[in-house]
């Protein structure tokens, strides 16, 4: 049963399936950040209190939700890299550390542009603000803390505890709407009753969604096969992937 | 864009330089460190 995690351990095997799923993470996500970027800002209809302002939440929301994915599956690698010492965990945690750092800054700078035509400001030290600015110096922090020992191993462990402990900021984020008085609106599409959005607001969201995360899968591919091979440069495999 | 439009299109190009440079820096990441792998093998077969 445990087969198929002990592969995943395998640099050589994550070599291989990382190159094979890349040209399908970037396909799907083609498709559907061209889908609904189309359709967010073309076919749907305004929003009655926001106008054309809300076609913003067709990046914004996205680069939030990853960000936030990015983060707990960073905090997860890190504690599979830290208690069960695979080596691939940590090295999935380095790769996703400036995907999602990025992802954060995106979803800051197009939050601040809708904040402030609604808000009548560009910051506010509102609490989902301030705890997704938290997720960048969260990422800075891990991505400083890696390189900053001599032995990388020490790096690596030092990054995933430092990854572990900042993934209490993750809900943080997520409730912070309702947990204290925001400026930021509460959920949209993550609401136990039904979205509080028509289906053609709601489905070029759930599409751009869905891009990002293959976008998401497509860069963290490319960019573990790089951290791979600075890992294991001088293991015997190398040889024949670097020639092919 | 009902008067937005200094907001929303600036979101959409900055998404587009971030996913842009995302793809740039990890494909450059991965040349990187494929030419540094062949670089240490190459030293390995000289000695």
């Amino acid at each position: 049963m445990w087969t198929w995690f002990y592969r995943l351990a395998s640099p050589p095997h994550v070599y291989r399936v990382a190159a094979t799923l890349i040209p399908w993470f970037l396909t799907a996500a083609a498709f559907a950040i061209g889908y609904g970027a189309i359709a967010g800002l073309v076919f749907a209809p305004p929003d009655y209190q926001q106008g054309d302002a809300f076609r913003i939440i067709y990046v914004h929301a996205p680069s939030g939700w990853i960000s936030m994915f990015a983060y707990s599956t960073m905090a997860v690698a890190g504690a599979i890299g830290l208690i069960w010492r695979i080596k691939m965990g940590h090295a999935v945690a380095a790769a996703v550390a400036p995907i999602g750092a990025s992802f954060t800054v995106l979803a800051l700078v197009t939050g601040s542009l809708w904040g402030r035509p609604m808000w009548g400001t560009y910051w506010a030290w509102d609490p989902r603000l301030t705890s997704e600015l938290i997720l960048l110096f969260l990422f800075a922090g891990v991505m400083s803390l890696r390189p900053a020992f001599e032995d990388s191993n020490r790096g690596d462990r030092a990054a995933a505890l430092l990854s572990i402990v900042g993934v209490v900021n993750v809900p943080i984020i997520h409730y912070s709407v309702l947990w204290w008085n925001s400026l930021h609106q509460g959920a949209t599409v993550a609401k136990l009753g039904k979205p509080s959005m028509p289906p053609s607001m709601l489905l070029p969201l759930l599409s751009m969604m869905l891009g990002f995360m293959c976008f998401f899968g497509a860069v963290l591919c490319m960019r573990l096969r790089g951290e791979v091979l600075n890992r294991e440069r001088q293991a015997t495999w190398v040889r024949e992937a670097i020639k092919s | 864009m009902g008067g937005y439009a200094r907001f929303v299109w600036p979101c959409f190009g900055f998404a587009c330089t971030v996913l842009a440079w995302n793809l740039w820096s990890a494909r450059r990441f991965h040349a990187a460190a494929r030419q540094r792998a062949g670089r240490t093998l190459a030293m390995s077969d000289e000695n």
